[in-house]
Formats: C-alpha cells, sequence, structure tokens
C-alpha cells in the first residue's frame, strides 16, 4: 500500500504544532537560511567564480523542482529566464491566491506553517538578489493574511527578514497583500497587474514575460505557495537529495487535495509519481461511498480535461534498454505525476482531484464549472469573454429542460474556438477543456439530455400545454 | 498619469537595420525596429507592421498604430514559423537548400509579437480564416445589430469584417446580455453599452495620450461594461478622439449624432483654425453645409488627434448672421463698383496716413497681398494676439492658426499687437486716416468706434458683424477657411496648406482673389491669379518660404524655420 510521505506537511498536523515562531523554531526552523546565507562563493576548475546565490539557483535546477502552481513549469529554468542585467530591482511574489475549484493545500500551509513559507521565500529572494517580496493572499482568506503579517512580524523581531539578515549583509522586506476576489488573480500577470492596483487583466506575453517586464515593468518571479515550500528543503537537504524523491523528472512531493464523492476526502502528501490515481483515491481517500461506482474524476483542479472511469490511455516508457515501450494504462493505474497525466491528455495542475461517482449528473457537473468559468472570465479578451458565458447558458439551457439534440456539437463548436494560443491567457484552456473533454468523453448522455427535452416540449405541445418546441429558453446566470 | 504625447515619428534614420521576413510567401525587407507611439523609442518591429508594409491587411479592432498595443480583440492572429534549429543551434536546411522552418503549433497575435529574421508570417491559410470567424463570432452574439440606426453604420470595423468573415445565420439561440444603451459619458459624448467590443481603444487613448484616467471597465467577463469613472463625466478636451477611434458605434458625437449619414459626406482636406497648432482635418459638408471636422493624420502635427474645442467651432461658417452683402456706407454696392471707389481712395492716400489691421486668421497669401498694400503706403500695420492658456497636448496658448504667417510676411511685429495702440495714438492725432481693417473687430482692442468715426476711410472685410463692421465705410464680405483655398504657417512653422469644402455665402468672395485685384489698381503689380501661382510668388518673395511650392506642400505640409 502507496504510503503518504510527508515533506512539506511533516508537522503541520502534528498535535500541539502552532504556526508562532518558536514552535518553528523548535522543529529547526530557519536553519535553512541560516544555510544559505553561510555558502561561500566557490571558484570553479575554468577559474570562474559562483556565488552563493548562484550556487542555490543551480541546485534548485538540479532538484528538478517543478512549479505547484498549475501548469508544473521547471522552477529553476523559470529563474534562469530572470533578467539580472537590467539595472531593476528584480521582484518576488509569492502566488497564495489558491483558487483554482477542488484545491487546497496552499491554505494548509499558510495557515499551519506560515514560518517554512517564509523561509524558503527568504531563501528564494536571497538566491535572485530580491530585496522586496510579495506575499499575495486570496481576499477570502483574510486569517491567513492576519497569521501571515504575524509571522512577518516575528520573523522580522528575530532578524530573518529585514536590514542585514543574520549579519549577511543581505536586506529584504516581505509585503502580505490581500487579493482582490477573483479567480484571475492567481494567474501570474493578472496577479501583477492587481498588485499594482489595477483591475487584474493577465498581460500579453510578449511582450510582458514577467521575467522581463514583471511587476512595475521589473524582473519579477512568481512562485506558488508549495513551490516556495519545497526551495527550503532543498536548499537544507540538497538539490541532489531531494531529486531522489519521487521520479525522475517529476521530483519531490506533492500535495495532492482530493474531493468529491469519497469517504475521506482530503489533502494527502506524497513522493510525486509515486502512487497511481487509484490508489490516491482508495488508499488515501478511504474509495468511493459505498455502493457507488466510480464515474469519472477531474484530476488536475476543474481546468483539467476530466478522465473517464475504466479510460486507458497508451503511454511511452523507457524499457531496460532505453527505448521507448508503449504500454497501455487503465486510468486508474496512471502515476499521479506531471507527465503521465500529461501523456493521458489531461494535467496534473493545481494537484487536486475532484472524484464523481455514478450518482453524478455529468450534464450537471460540467453546467457547475461552466458556470464557474463565465463568472470568472476577466473578460479581456474575446473568445474567452463571449465563449465562457454562451457555454454556461446553453448548458444552463439544457439543465433546464429546454436542451437539444444538437446542443453536444454546438458546445463543442463554441469550446474549440477559445483554447489554443486564441487568448491572452491560460483561462481559455481553463474554461474551454471541460467541455470538450466532458463532450467528447460523455456525448451520449448529452445527446440524450437533449433528446429528452425535446421530446417532452413536442408531447406537451400536443397537448395543447403552453410549451412549444421553439426555445423559451429559461432564464440564464447573471451577474452577480 | 502617464506624460501625454504626441511623438513626431521621424523618418527612420537610414541606419536602421532592416530584417528579411516573408508574408504570405512574400519576401519582404523591412526595419527591425519601429518608433514606439508613445514614447517615440525605437521599439521591435511586430508582424502586423511587417504585413503593412507587405501590404498585407490584417483585420483587427484593439490595434491602432498611434495606442500602446493591448492585443485583447484576437483579430489579428495569425499562424507563423521560424527557422528550425538544429541541436547546435544553428539553422537546418532542407534537402533543397532552402532554410528549414518549423511552424509554431500556436497562432500569435499580429499587433503585439515582434518579427525574428527569416519568420514567416502566414495570413492566409484555412486555419487564420477561421480564427477570424471564431472571433468575429464572438463577437457579434452579444451584440445588437441596430445597424440601421448606428451612426457608425458605413465606416464601422464589425460591419466590414462579417462580410469577409461572418456567417448568414446565426446559431447563438441563448438570449442576449443587454447592458445600458443611452449612457451619458459626458457633455460631448453618449455611450451605447451594447455596441461596445471592449476593444478599449478609447480607454488607452484617454490614458496614455490625454493623460486623464476618466474612463475604464467595469465588471466581469461577458457583462464587462466600460464606464466613466463613477459619478464623474467624461471630459476633457479630447473626448472626441474616442468617438473617431471607436471601431464601432459605441461612442457617438452628441453634436453629429443622427445629423447625417456618413457616406452622403463629401471629405475636404482642412486645417483646424481654432489655434496655432493647425490640427490637420477632414471636413464632411453635404450640399454646402459642414456637419463634422475629424482629424486627418500628420505626424508632424497632430498624430491623429485633435482637440474637442477645435473640432466643435465649425458652427459660425454656417450662421444666419453671416456678411453676405458688399457694402458702400449703409448701402448694397457690387464687388466692382467698391473695389474701384476703394482704389481711387487708396490712389490718392498719403504715405503714413494709412494703417492696417490684419487677422492672424488670415492666410499667408491674404497677409502676403495686404503687406504690398502696406508697403505702398509705408503703412502702419499689425494683427490681434489671442493668447488663452494652452495645454501639453495640442492645444496652443496662441488662438490664432497663422501668428506665424502675420510676422513673417511682415503685417504683424515680432511682438504682435505691439503697434495697435500706435495706430490708435495716430488716428487720434490725425496722421492716419484710413484703416484697412480685416476679420477683426479692432472696437475691443483699443481702437473704439470714437476713433473709428475720426476716420476719412474704414475699409472692413470680415464674415461676422461686429462694431466695427457696422462702422465701415466699405464693407467685403470674406470667406471662412472651410469657403476658399489657402495656407497657414503654424506655432512650430508648418506651412499648410487647405481646400475648399463648400461655395461661399451670398457675395462673399475669397479675400485673396480680391485683394488680388485691389493690389493690382492700387499698386500696378500683377500678380498670380491663381493660389498656386499667388503661393509660388510669395514664396519667391518672402525670405522665409523661399524654396517652397504650393504642390511641394501637400497634404501635410512643408517646415520652415521661424
Ligand atoms: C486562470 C489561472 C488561475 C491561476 N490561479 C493560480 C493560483 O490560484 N495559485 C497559483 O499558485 N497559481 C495559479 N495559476 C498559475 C500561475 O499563473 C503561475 O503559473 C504560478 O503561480 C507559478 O508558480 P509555480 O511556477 O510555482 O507553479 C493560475 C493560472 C491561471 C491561468
Ligand atoms: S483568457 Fe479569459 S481570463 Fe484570460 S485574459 Fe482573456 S478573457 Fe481574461
Ligand atoms: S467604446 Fe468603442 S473604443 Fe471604447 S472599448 Fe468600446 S468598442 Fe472600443
Ligand atoms: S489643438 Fe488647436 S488646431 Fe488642433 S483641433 Fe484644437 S484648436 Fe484646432
Ligand atoms: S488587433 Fe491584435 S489582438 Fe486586437
Amino acid at each position: 500500500m502507496a504510503q503518504e510521505y510527508r515533506l512539506i506537511l511533516k508537522y503541520a498536523d502534528e498535535p500541539g504544532y502552532t504556526p508562532d515562531l518558536d514552535c518553528y523554531l523548535r522543529h529547526g526552523g530557519y536553519e535553512a537560511l541560516k544555510k544559505a546565507l553561510a555558502i561561500q562563493p566557490r571558484t570553479l576548475t575554468d577559474g570562474k567564480t559562483l556565488s552563493g546565490p548562484e550556487q542555490i539557483r543551480d541546485d534548485v535546477k538540479l532538484s528538478g523542482l517543478r512549479g505547484r502552481g498549475g501548469a508544473g513549469f521547471s522552477c529553476g529554468l523559470k529563474w534562469s529566464f530572470v533578467d539580472r542585467r537590467s539595472g531593476k530591482p528584480i521582484y518576488l511574489i509569492c502566488n497564495a491566491d489558491e483558487s483554482e475549484p477542488g484545491t487546497f493545500k496552499d491554505r494548509q500551509i499558510l495557515y499551519k506553517d506560515p514560518h517554512q513559507m517564509i523561509e524558503g521565500m527568504i531563501i528564494s529572494c536571497y538566491a535572485n538578489d530580491v530585496k522586496l517580496a510579495y506575499i499575495y493572499i486570496r481576499g477570502e482568506f483574510p486569517e491567513g493574511a492576519r497569521i501571515l503579517n504575524r509571522a512577518l512580524n516575528e520573523a522580522r523581531a528575530k532578524n530573518f527578514l529585514g536590514k542585514n539578515i543574520l549579519g549577511s549583509g543581505y536586506n529584504l522586506e516581505i509585503h502580505v497583500h490581500r487579493g482582490a476576489g477573483a479567480y484571475i488573480c492567481g494567474e501570474e500577470t493578472g496577479l501583477i497587474e492587481s498588485l499594482e492596483g489595477k483591475r487584474a487583466y493577465p498581460r500579453i506575453k510578449p511582450p510582458y514575460f514577467p521575467a522581463v517586464l514583471g511587476l512595475y515593468q521589473c524582473p519579477t518571479i512568481v512562485n506558488n505557495v508549495e513551490t516556495l515550500c519545497n526551495v527550503k528543503h532543498i536548499v537544507a537537504m540538497g538539490g541532489a537529495e531531494f531529486a531522489k524523491l519521487g521520479t525522475p523528472n517529476n521530483t519531490g512531493t506533492r500535495i495532492v487535495s482530493i474531493s468529491g464523492h469519497v469517504k475521506k476526502p482530503g489533502y494527502y502528501e506524497v513522493e510525486v509519481g509515486k502512487a497511481t490515481i487509484g490508489q490516491l483515491i482508495n488508499d488515501f481517500a478511504g474509495g468511493l461511498w459505498d455502493g457507488r461506482k466510480l464515474k469519472a474524476i477531474i484530476p488536475g483542479g476543474s481546468s483539467a480535461k476530466v478522465f473517464k472511469a475504466g479510460e486507458k490511455f497508451k503511454l511511452k516508457k523507457k524499457g531496460p534498454d532505453g527505448k521507448d515501450i508503449e504500454q497501455e494504462v487503465e486510468m486508474l493505474d496512471l502515476p499521479y505525476d506531471f507527465d503521465s497525466l500529461m501523456a493521458a491528455g489531461s494535467m496534473s495542475g493545481s494537484g487536486a482531484i475532484i472524484v464523481m461517482d455514478d450518482s453524478t449528473d455529468i450534464v450537471e457537473a460540467l453546467a457547475n464549472i461552466s458556470e464557474f468559468y463565465a463568472h470568472e472570465s476577466c473578460g479581456q479578451c474575446t473568445p474567452c469573454r463571449e465563449g465562457s458565458l454562451w457555454m454556461s447558458k446553453a448548458l444552463h439551457r439544457l439543465t433546464h429542460g429546454e436542451g437539444r439534440k444538437q446542443d453536444a456539437d454546438y458546445l463543442v463548436k463554441i469550446a474549440d474556438n477559445i483554447p489554443g494560443g486564441r487568448t491572452i491567457c491560460a483561462f481559455g484552456e481553463a474554461c474551454s477543456w471541460p467541455v470538450q473533454s466532458f463532450i467528447a468523453k460523455f456525448k451520449d448522455e448529452f445527446v440524450a439530455k437533449g433528446e429528452a427535452d425535446e421530446k417532452r416540449r413536442t408531447a406537451a405541445q400536443v397537448q395543447g400545454a403552453g410549451l412549444t418546441p421553439e426555445l423559451k429558453i429559461a432564464a440564464s446566470p447573471q451577474p452577480s | 498619469m502617464s506624460s501625454p504625447a504626441i511623438t513626431e515619428t521621424k523618418p527612420s534614420p537610414p541606419t536602421t537595420e532592416l530584417m528579411k521576413v516573408k508574408v504570405d510567401g512574400k519576401e519582404i525587407a523591412v526595419p527591425k525596429t519601429t518608433p514606439d507611439p508613445i514614447t517615440g523609442k525605437p521599439v521591435a518591429t511586430t508582424m502586423i507592421q511587417a504585413c503593412a508594409l507587405a501590404k498585407v491587411d490584417v483585420p483587427h479592432y484593439c490595434y491602432h498604430p498611434k495606442l500602446p498595443v493591448a492585443g485583447n480583440c484576437r483579430m489579428c492572429l495569425v499562424e507563423f514559423g521560424t527557422p528550425a534549429l538544429g541541436p547546435d543551434r544553428k539553422p537546418v536546411t532542407n534537402p533543397d537548400g532552402t532554410v528549414k522552418i518549423s511552424k509554431s503549433p500556436r497562432p500569435a497575435i499580429a499587433c503585439a509579437t515582434p518579427i525574428s529574421p527569416g519568420m514567416e508570417i502566414y495570413t492566409n491559410t484555412p486555419g487564420v480564416k477561421q480564427m477570424r470567424e471564431g472571433v468575429l463570432e464572438f463577437l457579434l452574439i452579444n451584440h445588437p445589430l441596430d445597424c440601421p440606426i448606428c451612426d457608425q453604420a458605413g465606416e464601422c470595423k464589425l460591419q466590414e469584417y462579417s462580410v469577409d468573415y461572418g456567417q448568414a445565420t446565426s446559431r447563438f439561440v441563448e438570449p442576449k446580455v443587454h447592458k445600458p444603451k443611452h449612457v451619458d459619458l459626458g457633455p460631448r459624448i453618449v455611450l451605447d453599452d451594447e455596441r461596445c467590443i471592449l476593444c478599449t481603444r478609447c480607454i488607452r487613448f484617454t490614458r496614455d495620450i490625454a493623460g486623464d484616467d476618466a474612463l475604464g471597465i467595469v465588471n466581469r467577463g461577458s457583462y464587462n461594461t466600460l464606464s466613466a469613472y463613477p459619478g464623474k463625466a467624461f471630459d476633457n478636451n479630447y473626448t472626441l478622439n474616442t468617438v473617431d477611434i471607436c471601431p464601432v458605434g459605441a461612442l457617438t458625437s452628441k453634436d453629429f449624432r443622427f445629423k447625417m449619414r456618413v457616406w452622403f459626406l463629401k471629405e475636404t482636406k482642412s486645417v483646424c483654425t481654432s489655434c496655432a497648432t493647425g490640427c490637420n482635418i477632414v471636413i464632411g459638408s453635404r450640399e454646402e453645409k459642414v456637419y463634422r471636422y475629424e482629424p486627418r493624420e500628420n505626424d508632424a502635427v497632430n498624430a491623429c488627434w485633435m482637440c474637442d474645442y477645435g473640432r466643435l467651432n465649425y458652427k459660425w461658417i454656417g450662421s444666419e448672421n453671416r456678411l453676405t452683402e458688399v457694402r458702400i456706407g449703409k448701402s448694397t454696392s457690387t464687388w466692382t463698383a467698391a473695389l474701384k471707389e476703394i482704389s481711387e481712395k487708396l490712389g490718392k492716400a498719403a504715405p503714413g496716413s494709412v494703417a492696417i489691421v490684419a487677422s492672424a486668421r488670415q492666410t499667408n497669401e491674404e497677409l502676403f497681398l495686404l503687406s504690398k498694400l502696406a508697403q505702398k503706403f509705408n503703412a502702419l500695420t499689425d494683427s490681434v494676439p489671442r493668447m488663452k492658456e494652452g495645454d501639453k497636448l495640442l492645444l496652443s496658448a496662441d488662438r490664432n492658426p497663422n501668428s506665424n504667417g502675420a510676422k513673417l510676411t511682415g503685417i504683424s511685429p515680432a511682438q504682435m499687437g505691439a503697434n495697435l495702440p500706435k495706430i490708435a495714438d495716430r488716428i487720434r492725432s490725425g496722421s492716419i486716416k484710413t484703416l484697412i481693417v480685416f476679420g477683426e473687430d479692432v472696437t475691443k482692442h483699443g481702437i473704439g468706434t470714437d476713433l473709428l468715426g475720426k476716420l476719412e476711410t474704414l475699409i472692413v472685410s470680415d464674415i461676422l458683424p461686429n462694431p466695427t463692421t457696422e462702422l465701415a465705410h466699405y464693407l467685403l464680405p470674406g470667406c471662412a477657411h472651410a469657403e476658399k483655398r489657402g495656407s497657414f504657417t503654424n506655432g512650430k512653422g508648418r506651412v499648410q496648406r487647405f481646400m475648399k469644402a463648400v461655395e461661399p455665402k451670398g457675395e462673399a468672395r475669397p479675400e485673396w482673389e480680391f485683394l488680388h485685384e485691389l493690389v493690382y489698381q492700387v499698386t500696378g503689380q500683377n500678380g498670380f491669379a491663381s493660389i498656386e501661382g499667388l503661393f509660388n510668388q510669395m514664396a519667391r518673395e518672402v525670405p522665409a518660404f523661399n524654396g517652397l511650392t504650393w504642390a511641394g506642400l501637400g497634404d501635410t505640409g512643408a517646415s520652415v524655420p521661424i
């Protein structure tokens, strides 16, 4: 049976563990920071000297750490893109906007072990020569903001933060900024705009790559809460050692949020790729409710493409001779890691598994998801702005007795015009992938619903009861 | 607030490096950099600029060459490829020796994506066509489609592209989003939010060019709504430019809306006369009536903007009060009779007994002809300064359109208006007996009705009546600039010509025409009887204008040192 591996949540849920500094220090807190600050410049064989921060950056690259915010992009690589020659300050922002439906992992860290994240952040800032950093915390986490501010004050009082940190000569200030209450504030360039005091309209890339033109048009690093915590552990144990956790190219641990029709919904920290989706659902989350059968899962937060129970995927694997061999894998046997889920046509996204059993009306489920995206689209670019609401309205119709049998195709046609670089930010994918994948995998249910509605309307008309085959169209979602 | 700016896009310095790219298979060398519309600094040339140089049209809504790029409408999506690089980072070649192109799996917005060497841009693939159709369909689903009553009809980008990429029938069966239809944004603008396609052109113009953070978007997603800052009116001196750049009929001018279908308007190239900037304009007229001014692009002067004050200052042209008769004393006369009498009177005038107050609203040519008369009599001359508060963008503190013309032709002293008290004194002392006044009410400028009453001869030409015209012994009805041709020299020394849009009212004649006759009769000098000839003669005789020709002014003028 697969086991949890608690690296980041090692202490968080221990009885008596509190979010204050004393408790953190009793558990070895800020030792990694001391270690980081003490790293001496190292001269290479070719005569080049590597500063302490450069060595940390190299170690993060070596660790193979991939971002935990959604895209799974290499953290070391992201840091290497930072324009260090612009003469402008470099900013670091911790993305604590955690809003992807199904995801509830960052808040465990923020509420229970804030100093761990702050330590990871200070080290990351030191490694990148950042003098001013921000924590952008979801607006709906007022308590989280208070906890963070308290923790930052404690860290300041002990000189883990502020001027001349621990006598190293390094200065850093961190501010907490409360989010503006929209999902799009979690998209890194929308977040930057919001932090600048504007509407969280994501920026066009090019030219506004955060690593070059980020906050206040200065080079900026945006990392997720969990990602930054990992940096602390990379420094503590060394990048090479960290890379031994998890599986190749999918290193470290991951906190997986599991929700839906399972007996023990919750978060579970596992080595990346060391547990399959089936193990996560059955061994950790206690399996489905009694008497229920699995229907579908969404493997990486609500924007990830849905998997159907029993679905099989052809995955390429390296055989013993180093050659690729193709292997058929059942959905539940997919290792829960970045690459396998991508190869299976979805993604591990924010590390959130949403489980749906056979009691689920799949059309209702999609309508629910779509309504969320229609409500959260920032409305800046045409395909997402118009497409997200259009799909939601069509699904609203379909779940309010006014479906048509062609609605499945109708929806896919709308969805197909949104993703793939047609929009400014990845929200375009986030709102269209669910529609594309739900309908691709459960088309019969959508068609059946439409047909049933048509039949009912015709019958009602024959009986002279008001409704005509012409769509009356139920009231559609309105802005709130 | 960012500093408002009109950057003069100087012709790219010859050192600008070129870069070869292909647009739809056609190779073209384009400058690596292009001046940023706001800062003027060189920035990487974008795909849409390269396509424009290749004469390939890329449909777009939010992109505007004079505004910062927003990249939100997604109409300009194109496909592209770049030279494939091998593991050694060197370009890979095809078997036939050509450079291998690796096609990008994702499209790019042409308005924001910089070009790179060897890039191939594809604007006419099935994929691109499909993306454009998709965007257009999205824009139309919630659009009210009230073209029959929309002022933008005829110059609407939504209409234009619908012809190219639209579907004949809509598959949208859901209810449309409804938004405010008649929003009073400010004193000069009405907004129809349902027509707005949220391209943010108006917001960017207002924020980045006019320096006013008045406009923004409220709500989210498909409910996004353009709005002025809550409780505040959209009221700066440049608001009407947003009507010009709005690609649809969302922003309408209170002055122009519902007055005239745009396709009926005759368009005439002209210049605004309300200040020394001399914004280039197009006069929209129909059946001898002026309906609107719109800015005309001239990077040396006004980019593509103009101020609201200048734009709306046209109604006097069609005023009921226009002077339409030649008068001798209080009785109606004819041009022949009046000019004959004036010539005879002037023929007898002694040197020093004549003064001329011309207007810096007159054209270079007219002022030049007046300077000929002045020379003949050694007349004291001047014009009337019109200084008010200017702004940092276009509006000049000098509200005369041709102060420099008045100075360069010698009509006005360096300090305009300095001679007016002298003229008054000499009328008072009786040494000046004849006063010629063009286009000014001198009673407001120190030469009161009592002084005018002392004159033996008062010759006045003007457009509208005033106390000076009332006292004229000879009254010659003149023309608005829209009724004649001519040129002005703006505050920075730009000599700009303008064309005739409508016929003069009644008996009114272009001043240069009758001045030409008068100069001939009084001085015996025969000039040119056409505006081209007259201008060219002036260019030869007035040192500052040496080298200029009427034809050479073209549509955007030529600069002279001032
Ligand atoms: C619509 C949208 C919402 C997002 N929301 C979040 C979020 O709430 N938290 C987060 O960490 N990343 C979020 N992201 C991902 C961020 O843009 C960014 O990739 C991430 O913060 C980078 O951190 P990482 O590299 O450490 O993963 C979102 C992305 C999109 C497109
Ligand atoms: S894709 Fe959607 S959320 Fe992203 S910028 Fe465009 S409209 Fe906004
Ligand atoms: S009012 Fe016009 S210019 Fe302004 S955002 Fe809407 S469509 Fe664009
Ligand atoms: S700035 Fe001057 S020239 Fe330009 S439109 Fe206004 S008044 Fe006319
Ligand atoms: S013109 Fe390029 S996105 Fe609008």
